[in-house]
């Protein structure tokens, strides 16, 4: 195999973990909820946000932003699901989908205001530039993002499956009667359940910011991948976003270099439409 | 009842009074409609237009001495139209065609423009001043280069940039004359977007080579505002190209920037085709990191005190920004559209048309490099022409090429970062 193919799979391989990165927090919601969160992008473009205020103010890199940036998500999801989500859930399914599509326009054109419609970018080295290892160029900022992916999905894994919380947090996703009458707070699992999946939707953003130009419409170019990734992994699925967003990258990045960049999004999405035919639950759902 | 009834009558009649007041101070204002990309992916482009439309009507508006033989700019408003002031209605076109095209409508229906300018993107030009023309309403464009606009036959289109055809040339020449400077430009590749502009740019530029004997080796076309480049770069790097002529939005092209670092690939010469490597949120991301790519121009600022650098100072005031050569563009073709509309000394759609097709600007009425401004029967100016630039140091860009015009002679090969 020749050098540049291994690194087009490489390459693949750290785009796909940065899919899985930013769609973690979007397969949660749904599987907590069975809310599709169409603010999604717009998240994630907060985050970046955050990260670039972080290292205009501070001159700090993403060992501060990317926290912080977590945090501030993390608050702003409790406040969307007081605010927006416990009301319009009892509405009909169209509520649901046009209250968080109003928030993402509400989001984005927020922060048009406020920063302008200029490309911002943060500084190429912010997170130890570009390695080489065995001929083969790595970028620092996305293997930083590829580790953060396989934690964040190993952490929520662990959470959903291994403690109490996690269980709570299923139980009322399963039905919230049953938990409600067995003592648990429905209202405060799913805030946090959206304090996690925001918290970490701003973390993946504040990571992309340090190799992806930030701009406020952002969220509109990365928020289709989120969706394409959490329906081919299982919608609620965790692990699921993690393998199905390394298959849509590597695919992509073997398409693009073999077919032709104009045709990976064709061979992307025909291959996810095949496979949703034969599997309509995803690689991970539960059917 | 009685009562309500005069409270009525009265009501209307103050409302009658009022709008008769409106239309009367109305009269002393000429309405054009701009539709610019104000949101969706390309707004910062658009906000751009919108300060460089803005400073023209201030040039156009208020009296400006110091511009001396500029025209529009020495008294306020309109002297053909007994000083009318010029007033826009900006409308957002999303970055949608379709979108673009039900704007220029409402402008044109609604809102009683007598004639529009815009729209940036080819794409949406295309389908705006198609309702233009079902109208029969003007519409100047400034700055879309897509070959196909003035090859429909319309009668009401007018545009003023030079179009790729004419940068193609550029182009050649000037690899021509590098490479009798000893530089190696025998394989070319063309990067490019799959919209209109992409599309068409690309296809003129490999017909125009072709015609001269130079073929293009690699073709690579991309979906826009891509998440991911990395196939393109690892494509061009493992081909080799001696000269790579990229013609991306400003979204793409930062991507490409930062991507080639991370890759390391430095192609021995970039030639940019504008739209997104002179939108001034490029050199500001990635400027530092794209040092020595080439691209055209038809603007250069002049000496202190020219009508140029003044323009380019209020400009800077307005938006925070430097000038470049896309709002230089824009603001021109809004020159002539307010220029024809004065001395058609009318709003009447039809004197305007008349106007604009007897346009013969010389270059020093000018604030772009052209060659002067008229029109043939297509709508195109066939004095339209430009140079070529290069960002030397990442943060501004300098004349280069042709020889006449350089400030600087070209640094070779790319440096990049």
């Amino acid at each position: 195999m020749s050098s540049i193919l291994v690194q087009v799979i490489v390459g693949g391989l750290l785009l796909g973990a940065v899919y899985a990165l930013f769609s973690s927090g979007l397969t949660l919601v749904w599987g907590m909820m069975n809310i599709v969160n169409f603010a999604h992008g717009d998240f994630v473009m907060l985050g970046m946000y955050v990260a670039f205020v972080v290292w205009t103010l501070f001159g700090a890199g993403p060992w501060a932003g990317a926290p912080l940036a977590a945090l501030v998500l993390a608050t702003l999801g409790v406040v969307v699901y007081f605010g927006l989500i416990r009301d319009i859930m009892k509405g009909p399914m169209l509520a649901q989908i046009l209250g968080t599509f109003g928030l993402a326009l509400l989001l984005r054109y927020s922060v048009f205001w406020w920063f302008g419609a200029n490309f911002l970018s943060l500084p190429e080295n912010l997170v130890g530039g570009t390695f080489e290892v065995a001929g083969l160029r790595i970028q620092a900022s996305r293997l930083l993002a590829g580790a953060v992916a396989l934690l964040v999905t190993l952490g929520l894994h662990l959470l959903l499956t291994r403690t109490s919380l996690g269980s709570k947090m299923l139980a009322v996703a399963e039905d919230s009667t049953a938990a409600q009458l067995m003592g648990i707070r429905p209202d405060t699992m799913q805030a946090i359940a959206w304090a996690i999946a925001a918290g970490a939707t701003g973390l993946a953003g504040a990571l992309i910011a340090t190799f992806f130009y930030i701009v406020p419409t952002v969220g509109e170019t990365l928020g289709i991948v989120a969706f394409v990734t959490v329906s081919l992994g299982g919608f609620g699925s965790v692990p699921g976003a993690l393998v199905a967003g390394l298959l849509i990258g590597v695919i992509e990045s073997l398409s693009g270099y073999l077919i032709g960049p104009v045709y990976k999004d064709m061979v992307v999405y025909s291959l996810f439409l095949g496979f949703l035919w034969f599997r309509p639950q995803g690689l991970m759902g539960k059917s | 009842m009685r009562f309500k009834h005069i409270i009525g009558l009265l009501c209307a009649a103050s409302i009658s009074v009022m709008l008769a007041g409106h239309a009367f101070a109305q009269e002393k204002t000429v309405k054009i409609g701009a539709v610019y990309p104000l949101s969706g992916n390309a707004a910062s482009a658009g906000v751009h237009a919108k300060a460089a439309i803005e400073v023209a009507m201030d040039i156009i508006n208020n009296p400006h001495p110091e511009f001396g033989n500029f025209p529009l700019a020495k008294n306020a408003g309109l002297a053909g139209l007994g000083g009318a002031k010029v007033e826009v209605v900006f409308a957002d076109n999303q970055g949608s065609p379709a979108t673009g095209q039900n704007q220029a409508l409402r402008l044109i229906t609604e809102e009683k423009v007598v004639a529009l300018t815009g729209s940036y993107q080819s794409g949406i030009t295309l389908t705006a001043s198609a309702i233009a023309e079902k109208y029969g309403i003007p519409f100047v464009n400034g700055e879309s280069v897509a070959a196909n606009l003035t090859e429909r036959g319309f009668k009401w289109f007018f545009r003023v940039t030079p179009v790729a055809a004419d940068f193609a040339k550029i182009y050649y020449e000037f690899l021509k004359d590098m490479k009798a400077a000893g530089v190696k430009t025998d394989s070319v590749a063309l990067v490019h977007d799959n919209t209109e502009y992409g599309t068409s740019v690309s296809s003129v530029i490999t017909s125009v080579f072709k015609d001269n004997g130079q073929s293009i080796a690699l073709d690579i076309a991309y979906a826009v505002n891509a998440t991911d480049v990395q196939s393109q770069i690892l494509q061009l790097k493992e081909k080799k190209p001696d000269v790579v002529i990229m013609i991306a939005y400003a979204s793409d092209a930062i991507l490409y920037a930062k991507t080639m670092q991370a890759l390391d690939y430095k192609p021995p010469m970039i030639i940019a085709d504008d739209s997104g490597y002179s939108d001034p949120s490029f050199i500001k991301s990635v400027g530092k990191i794209s040092q020595g790519v080439l691209n055209r121009s038809s603007w250069s600022v002049g000496p202190p005190g020219s009508p140029t650098a003044l323009i380019a100072e209020m400009y800077k005031k307005k938006s925070g920004d430097e000038m470049d050569d896309t709002a230089g563009r824009q603001m021109q073709a809004f020159f002539v559209l307010c220029g024809a509309i004065d001395r058609a000394g009318s709003t009447d759609p039809a004197k305007i048309q008349a106007a604009l097709k007897a346009t013969d600007l010389k270059p020093d009425q000018l604030m772009m490099g052209y060659k002067g401004i008229k029109f043939d029967e297509k709508g195109q100016n066939v004095l339209a022409s430009g140079l070529v630039i290069q960002l030397q140091d990442g943060e501004n860009y300098v004349a280069v090429w042709p020889k006449a015009n350089a400030e600087k002679t070209p640094v070779l090969p790319y440096k990049g970062w």
